[in-house]
């Protein structure tokens, strides 16, 4: 199932050496993404989510370590390529956008200069048909005046057009995937849903795969077709949405999804969920399930080696049977 | 951009006559100028003669505003040695000294800049480790005697190039060597310290994300923002190296005006010392002025201040 | 609490201070240096003025064992005076004038600093047009006029330089007290009443005391280095004392033959300066808040 992936991560790890010792950011993550598909990566700050969609671009920290059985996207391997490689894919076949649109955009550059660049240097066209392109996009993402933006500087524009711009920026060579690293986290709650919106309608009109990390349940039920739930460096649960959401099965994402208020069915007045105690220490590793100080059907065998499960295509990572609702 | 240019440009005009007054009073509050001009064996009748003789007897108020009235054309007075005017003795003896801060300088930032940036991608190695090293130990040594040892090296032991004069381009290269040497180090954690600040941040990263080659990513996205406050710190350390030029001048018997400046100083010339003072001032304002105008404008963000 | 969290800050500073060799190198070197100036007469084997026509231009024995004199370690100059003694009591000169001067710009620098921070508005504007004014004045130059006009003594030096070289502690003192009063035991303070000059002293100057430290390291290492240029141009200290720029300036023109003469002193003034930076930087590393 997973040869036919765009992109196929199995058992990636990613370590970085801090005073302590090594901090086990990334413990065994394994995912995968298929053509024309949005996968939404959800979890707590710290969690990893982030990193491993760095670890997927080659775009860690030098300092951090990344190690995995497999990493392939289009069926190449990831792990082996070149750099040279890995900046002819970065930015044309797979590209990606940040947390930070304040600071993600170069303040020396105009937008323009800086929209272009990803066309030119991967050798889509000359300067005119680049700033065609940009243009088209800009307007495409909602900007207005797009021919009279390209000669601003980062530094005039409001943190969600600067947002626009990168997806715009990303979108420049028709990614076949594009990565979405908590994009709205930053913004005003207005825009948020704005620029989700935007991203998802894209995702259908490029028919690019989209990896969306967010801590934003809320998020996922809407764009997602389907979701993995990572808690401390790991994958703890993965399947479509429907099934996740309809039947979670690892506490964990019973308790992420006890903490959302649903429309029409939490009944108001009623406490809302929340989930008792803090994640463990990543550093020098852990053994066994990294949730079951928090957990309360934990057991003793929690704190041996936990079996994938899986029914289907949703998978989980945890000994109970059945978790009691 | 035009208000902030004006508004500095009227510091700098304050900070001008500031500096015209106290290269003015400087020798006439030091102690008795007349009585220095005499020399120690006058009579008292000589020194009375020589104070009516400058005007020195005149108020200083007074002094000093003809002084500047004339300066202000231009006309700077006589040497008490040279036959030349002062402002003819400076003109001529000015582009030694340009020459001379202009060939330190690009070696100051040949040396800086790169060093910089290779320090900065090689952080916390033994690359980084000697460059701070080689800093800290270039700016411990006194400047005369760097400049020394490099006559003694190059010149009187090599042979390579002439240690006194500056009739030839390749005299110049010694002492601007020496003063480039000087500048370097301060140059050079700039450069390190912003690329090292440039490098984590997120723009460098989108860069990296867009697929940009490595140098375009180094020089386009990253030295293009570390380099804005070398820029405006290299036309200050021109600045500190006209006043520099004294001592590496004297050391290299080069007639610029730093030269031109120990030799007044040593003859109580005072006209020139003077005149001298007051014109390295003013370039230093000029250039401090000229910094921010290329601060402003290689940072579109100050630009609009 | 707070005694409960100072046990371990207080570890890893002392942590930061044995893992830190530059620190420690430097703090002896500078001690031996300090000891040796102050008991000048007791470490010098010789009188630093005593010319002793007969062993002139000895050179020591690193340089020629043939021709070398086991009575004088370092050799002898050109007007037979031991070169261990000289650069001995050349270390007296150095200190006193690095020290005092740093004492004068210190005073003044950080008078001018502190108010301008703390009070910002006119003083500020004052103070910043200050700071302009004497950096474009070239230091060198100006110095040279006025011993020329003065007379070259220590007294005179100390004054000039100590004049000139304020304008750091000014600028850093400045920012210090600015980020100081924004904080908010320091408001706290104001808000009960505390006078102005009882927040500028229990408040504020405790806390400014390590920038203060590493300017006025800086600042005594640029005084000695300027002393050592003025005196090599012959517009500083006076001989016969044996300023360790003057020596270098007597060397110059034995440079051919002896050029050991003008390398010795030269070592003496970088190792002095390397050991006054590398203490101030050392400190600062020492004191300066975890992560930067």
């Amino acid at each position: 199932m997973a040869g036919d992936a765009l992109l196929d991560i199995r058992h990636l790890a990613v370590r970085i050496p801090v005073a302590d010792g090594p901090l086990h950011a990334v413990r065994d993550v394994s995912l995968n993404i298929h053509r024309g598909e949005t996968l939404c990566v959800v979890g707590e700050s710290g969690c990893g989510k982030s990193l491993t969609s760095l670890a997927t671009m080659g775009l860690l920290p030098p300092t951090a370590v990344r190690t995995a059985e497999r990493l392939a996207f289009e069926g190449e391997d990831l792990l082996r390529a070149k750099p040279a490689r890995m900046r002819a894919l970065r930015g044309d076949r797979m590209a990606m956008i940040f947390q930070e649109p304040m600071t993600s955009l170069n303040p020396a550059w105009t937008i323009g200069e800086q929209l272009m660049e990803p066309f030119l240097y991967h050798g889509k066209g000359n300067r005119r048909a680049a700033e065609a392109r940009a243009v088209e996009l800009l307007e495409r993402v909602g900007i207005a005046a797009a021919g009279s933006r390209l000669a601003q500087y980062p530094h005039e524009l409001s943190g969600g057009l600067r947002q626009r711009v990168m997806i715009a920026m990303a979108l420049m060579c028709g990614p076949d995937l594009l990565l979405a690293d908590e994009p709205t986290t930053a913004l005003d709650v207005t825009i948020q849903a704005e620029i989700l919106r935007l991203l998802a309608d894209l995702q259908r009109e490029f028919g690019m795969a989209l990896l969306l990390v967010t801590h934003d349940l809320g998020i996922v039920a809407s764009v997602a077709d389907r979701v993995a739930v990572m808690y401390a460096g790991e994958v703890v649960e993965e399947g479509t949405t429907e099934a996740v959401f309809a039947a979670p099965r690892h506490p964990y994402t019973r308790g992420l999804l006890s903490c959302i208020p649903i429309p029409g069915e939490t009944p108001r007045g009623q406490p809302l969920g929340t989930i008792p105690g803090t994640v463990p220490s990543l550093v020098g590793g852990i053994e066994g399930c990294a949730f079951r100080d928090r957990c309360a059907f934990a057991r003793e065998d929690c704190a041996r080696t936990v079996p994938v499960k899986d029914d289907g295509p949703h998978r989980w990572r945890c000994v109970l049977e059945d978790v009691p609702a | 951009m035009l208000r902030f240019g004006l508004k500095r440009l009227a510091l700098a005009i304050v900070v001008g006559v500031a500096v015209s007054a106290i290269a003015f009073m400087l020798l006439r509050v030091s102690g008795d100028l007349a009585a220095a001009l005499a020399g120690e064996d006058a009579s008292a009748a000589d020194v009375e003669r020589i104070r009516r003789e400058f005007g020195l007897d005149r108020p200083l108020v007074v002094q000093y505003l003809e002084w500047l009235f004339k300066a202000l054309q231009a006309d700077l007075g006589r040497s008490l040695f040279y036959p030349e005017s002062v402002s003819v003795l400076i003109l001529t003896r000015l582009p030694n000294t340009l020459t001379l801060a202009g060939l330190g300088l690009v070696i100051a930032l040949g040396i800086s800049i790169p060093l910089g940036v290779l320090a900065a991608l090689k952080r916390n190695t033994w690359v980084d480790r000697s460059a701070l090293g080689l800093a800290v130990l270039g700016q411990a040594m006194p400047n005369f005697w760097f400049g020394l040892l490099m006559i003694f090296l190059f010149g009187l032991t090599l042979g390579w190039l002439p240690v006194s004069g500056s009739d030839t381009l390749r005299h110049f290269v010694l002492p601007a060597v020496t003063l480039g040497w000087f500048a370097a180090p301060v140059l050079m954690r700039l450069t390190r310290g912003g690329m090292v600040e440039v490098l984590q941040s997120d723009y460098i990263r989108t860069a990296h994300a867009k697929g940009l080659p490595v140098r375009v990513v180094l020089f386009k996205h990253a030295l293009r923002n570390a380099i804005v406050p070398v820029v405006a710190l290299s036309s200050v350390q021109f600045g500190n190296m006209l006043s520099g030029s004294v001592v590496i001048e004297t050391v290299f018997a080069l007639q610029g005006i730093g030269y031109l400046a120990w030799e007044a100083i040593s003859r109580r010339d005072f006209p020139v010392v003077q005149g001298i003072l007051l014109m390295v001032a003013l370039f230093y304002v000029v250039l401090t002025l000229l910094a921010d105008l290329a601060n402003a404008w290689l940072d579109p963000r100050i630009r609009r201040g | 609490m707070a005694a409960t969290a100072a046990g371990p800050k207080v570890g890893k500073r002392r942590g930061r201070v044995l893992g830190n060799p530059g620190l420690i190198v430097s703090a002896v070197v500078l001690g031996a240096i300090v000891i040796m100036a102050v008991f000048a007469p007791l470490f010098a084997p010789y009188d630093p003025y005593a010319q002793i026509l007969d062993d002139r231009l000895i050179p020591p024995a690193f340089i020629d064992a043939e021709l070398a004199d086991p009575r004088y370690l370092l050799g002898t100059d050109n007007l037979g005076r031991d070169y261990l003694s000289r650069l001995i009591y050349g270390a007296r000169i150095s200190l006193l004038i690095g020290f005092l001067t740093m004492l004068v710009s210190g005073v003044i620098g950080t008078a001018m600093g502190v108010a301008a921070g703390y009070f910002g508005g006119r003083v500020d504007t004052v103070v910043s047009f200050l700071v302009t004014t004497r950096l474009s004045l070239p230091v060198v130059m100006v110095a040279l006029a006025v011993v020329a006009i003065a007379g070259g003594s220590l007294q005179v030096v100390v004054l000039v330089l100590g004049l000139l070289l304020w304008d750091r502690f000014a600028v850093v003192m400045r920012s210090a007290t600015m980020q100081l009063r924004s904080l908010d035991y320091v408001a706290a303070a104001r808000a009960i009443g505390a006078s102005t000059p009882r927040v500028l002293l229990s408040e504020i100057l405790p806390n400014l005391v390590s920038p203060l430290v590493v300017v006025a390291s800086y600042e005594m290492a640029q005084a000695i280095l300027l002393e050592a240029a003025l005196s090599f141009l012959g517009l500083g200290v006076q001989p016969p004392l044996p300023s360790w720029g003057l020596m270098v300036a007597e060397a110059k023109e034995f440079m051919l033959f002896e050029p050991w003469m003008i390398l010795l002193p030269g070592l003496a003034i970088c190792i002095l300066v390397l050991a006054i930076n590398l203490l101030g930087d050392g400190i600062r590393d020492a004191t300066a808040p975890e992560g930067r």
